[in-house]
């Protein structure tokens, strides 16, 4: 029989900040990266912006200083590159890493009451082939003929050889794949601890929502992320080894094969990948909007069940993607039927946010108000998905600025705030000391109210007909009236880099100068709160005993007998009993 | 919180039984998920093969059809797949899967000898499926078998989906017996070293479900890539 054992502290700085299994350094280390690469692919965003606005002018700074060579402007060769990998390194080397890599390992633990990952060892190793998966991606961007070009769906024949010849695309698939891996050796390690090392008490429906998210999106990512590692593998087979799985035409020798076949195996990951993203977020946002309100969530059973329901519809309605490629009309029917099913489960979400802060009292603090502004932008990014899931205004919508504009309401803005979100909520858990409320405010505007503009302005030249890819949009007529409109909405986006500044400086001068923040600042109920910040080791001594759900609030008895408008899911209350010793409670029970 | 409760808090605690799932193991778990993942990546190829050869009107450029001038861009036809040959190292993997649930009940009956054996004979399994694979592919054994393998036959990866498929999806599934002969070898001198003297076959059990896998994902591959005839 297995047993929770307590690891001692490790006492040399390799041991403890490198190659540790500690889950919550682990979590850190992921936090780093994903920041790291969160701001390349950033800047990347920027230089897109500037050549949207201002096409073939000199890039401030970052002309200067990497594109000498065409005296600072971003050249038609270069620009395929930038989208390319703006897109897949912000989507698997910074969102996945700091929501499912960072909180994942930070919070399931913690939350559940365990002392480490059922796998430490396999935890550790996760990390480290991600970060290898992270190396590659930068040494794509020095072979000959330069980076990966082919967009981040990299469908052939763009990503084949003769679309985008050079070693860098092969390399990028290769990171591709090597990420996939790691993002496996996680999954199997979340799916596992979540499944056998909860707490005693802590049934499935006692579990924080923010569990729940990020477990369903470890069991997503265990089924469809190897898929995308058969249809890189494919790729790469194409690219290095003279194969044509995906080669077709008068590029094919003999019967060739089929470019959308990797259509299909892309999507069936890459639909799927879409609530990978968005399902940790979700889970963190019904947690804090509860937290905050201090009311119990509204329907906690309603809200898992939609959960549950979404990641199961998430599985089959990948077909959405390939309307205009050509399906045959009755799988495009069903596609489209199963695809707007989807958002009853999403309004039942929407709809218990919003009666769990009806008559709250509620407190604005950053968090809350990071998770508020989740809410608005999935809120615009699934009703302007509506059009796109209907075949007839698909048709139309399709590779325009305003498919851009929407999955970056739902992928980016809604996983970007709601990273932040976890970010300052757990921070003085993490780090021992709180954020400055002020910064963070700031921090909250700027991001809110630019993003929101960035991607606005993006679905209105969409709908305008400003095809997506486009490297200079003016030299066609019908564009050139838009100028003025993106040129605002680039603007939009420099305004939203500056407001970043906040963070960086709250961040920093937190991490060293903050207010201590004591073991429970926020005055919530649920596990990781209960002990001290930072926390142990080995987290819990002794493993808690869980008597209720994780939204104990405004309880007028509670209130009554302990002055308090909370109650912790270890706190008994009938009778006002406190925490019974969990050994005795395991030798008697288990 | 009792002085006395204190003292023993500090040692390793054991988990309660889940409430669906009961008192497995985190190792058994993690297996059962890892082994629903891999299914996945198998049916990524395996969903490949199956829509290039639906659509495909020639799968195997045979004599005939090379003789009718339709496969030009190749220098002879495409041999057929070896099929008794394969079924009897299907028949292998079989039996070792057999052989690993008889070293699995003999840890449990600490009857430590059988078990040793059972395994033993499970790698033997295992390797001689690995030897039959490069028998098929480069006709190594051929002074056994007197055939000399499918490449020098001219069925050569990259030339045709017929080739192509055939050796990426064997050639995974070899991989994962190699890997599955590793992790038994080292399962094995543990057994040697008296690691599982106490009857505790949890490791072992996991290792054959792994095991158990490979021979599963091994007959649908035989029979979608082999049996089907053309
Ligand atoms: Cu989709």
């Amino acid at each position: 029989m297995d047993l929770q054992p307590i690891h001692h502290e490790p006492t040399t700085f390799v041991k403890k900040y490198l190659f540790t299994t500690d889950h919550k350094v682990i979590a850190k280390q992921f936090l780093w990266a994903g920041l790291l690469f969160l701001l390349w692919g950033g800047l990347l965003a920027m230089m897109i912006r500037w050549q949207w606005a201002y096409p073939g002018e000199k890039v401030p700074v970052i002309g200067d200083l990497f594109l000498k060579e065409s005296g600072g402007a971003i050249t038609p060769d270069l620009y395929p590159k930038l989208f390319t990998n703006h897109g897949l390194i912000m989507i698997f080397w910074a969102i996945t890493p700091m929501l499912i890599g960072a909180f994942g390992n930070y919070c399931i633990p913690l939350m559940i009451g365990a002392r480490d990952m059922a796998f430490p060892l396999l935890n550790m190793l996760s990390f480290w082939v991600f970060v290898l998966s992270q190396i590659m991606v930068g040494a794509s961007f020095f072979f000959d003929n330069g980076a990966a070009a082919a967009a981040w769906i990299s469908y052939p024949p763009m990503s084949g050889n003769i679309g985008t010849p050079g070693h860098g695309q092969t390399m990028m698939m290769a990171a591709i794949f090597v990420t996939g891996v790691a993002t496996i050796m996680g999954g199997i390690n979340y799916v596992t601890t979540v499944i056998r090392f909860r707490a005693p008490g802590m049934t499935w429906m006692r579990l924080p929502l923010t569990v729940w998210g990020l477990w369903l999106t470890s069991v997503l990512n265990v089924l469809f992320v190897p898929v995308l590692g058969s249809a890189g593998l494919l790729l790469i087979l194409d690219r290095m080894f003279g194969t044509q799985f995906f080669v077709a035409g008068a590029n094919a020798t003999g019967t060739g094969g089929d470019p959308i076949l990797f259509q299909h195996l892309f999507w069936i990951f890459g639909h799927p990948e879409v609530y990978i993203l968005i399902l940790p977020a979700w889970g963190i946002v019904g947690d804090v909007i509860s937290f905050f309100s201090r009311k119990p969530a509204y329907w906690y059973k309603g809200t898992v069940i939609a959960l549950i329901a979404v990641t199961v519809l998430s599985a089959v309605v990948y077909g959405h993607h390939m309307f205009m490629t050509g399906i045959n009309p009755l799988l495009g029917q069903s596609f489209m039927i199963l695809t707007l099913v989807i958002s009853i489960p999403a309004e039942v979400l929407f709809l218990n946010w919003l009666h769990t802060m009806w008559k709250g009292s509620i407190r604005l603090t950053v968090p809350m108000i990071f998770a508020l502004g989740t809410v608005f932008v999935f809120g615009l990014g699934g009703l302007t998905g509506i059009f796109l899931g209907t075949i007839s205004t698909d048709i139309y919508l399709h590779d325009t600025m305003y498919v851009v504009g929407h999955f970056h309401y739902t992928m980016a803005a809604a996983t970007f705030l709601g990273t932040f979100c976890a970010i300052y909520f757990w921070f003085p858990k993490m780090f021992g000391r709180k954020m400055n409320p002020m910064l963070g405010k700031l921090h909250f505007w700027f991001s809110f109210i630019f993003i929101t503009l960035v991607f606005g302005g993006q679905l209105v030249v969409g709908y305008a007909g400003q095809p997506r890819w486009f490297f200079d949009p003016y030299q066609y007529t019908f564009l050139q009236h838009l100028q003025d409109a993106n040129i605002k909405t680039s603007w939009a986006a420099f305004a939203l880099l500056f407001g970043q500044v906040f963070f960086v400086i709250n961040f920093f001068k937190s991490m060293f100068a903050g207010e201590e923040a004591g073991d429970n600042p926020w005055e919530v109920g649920t596990l990781e709160w209960t002990i001290p910040s930072p926390p142990p080791v080995h987290n819990f001594d002794p493993i808690p005993t869980v008597y209720h759900g994780p939204h104990e609030y405004a309880h007028p008895g509670v209130l009554e007998k302990m002055g308090k408008d909370w109650l912790g899911q270890d706190e008994a209350f009938d009778g006002i009993e406190l925490s019974a010793s969990t050994d005795e409670k395991v030798a008697q029970g288990a | 919180m009792s002085a006395n409760a204190d003292s023993h808090h500090h040692g390793p605690v054991d988990w309660p039984q889940e409430e669906h799932v009961g008192e497995i193991t985190a190792g058994k778990l993690g297996m059962w998920i890892f082994l629903l993942s891999d299914a996945f990546s198998f049916s990524g190829l395996l969903l490949a093969y199956g829509i290039r050869r639906g659509a495909s009107d020639m799968w195997r450029c045979s004599e005939e059809l090379f003789n009718q001038g339709l496969c030009s861009w190749l220098e002879r036809p495409e041999p057929e797949l070896g099929i008794n040959f394969t079924a009897g190292l299907t028949f292998l993997l079989i039996c070792s899967s057999v052989s690993m649930v008889m070293s699995y009940a003999a840890v449990v009956e600490k009857d430590m000898k059988s078990a040793k054996m059972w395994l033993g004979l499970t790698i033997l399994g295992g390797a001689l499926f690995l030897c039959g694979q490069m028998q098929e592919y480069f006709g190594t054994f051929a002074f056994i078998f007197h055939h000399e393998g499918l490449i020098k036959e001219g069925l050569i990866f990259g030339q045709s989906n017929y080739a192509t498929t055939f050796y990426a999806i064997t050639a995974f599934h070899g991989m994962h017996v190699l890997t599955g002969v590793t992790y038994l070898t080292v399962m094995w001198i543990k057994m040697l070293k008296g690691h599982f003297d106490d009857g505790n076959a949890n490791m072992i059990e996991i290792a054959g479900l792994f095991w158990h896998f490979v021979d599963l994902v091994w007959i649908l591959v035989f029979t979608l890539i082999y049996l089907i005839p053309l």
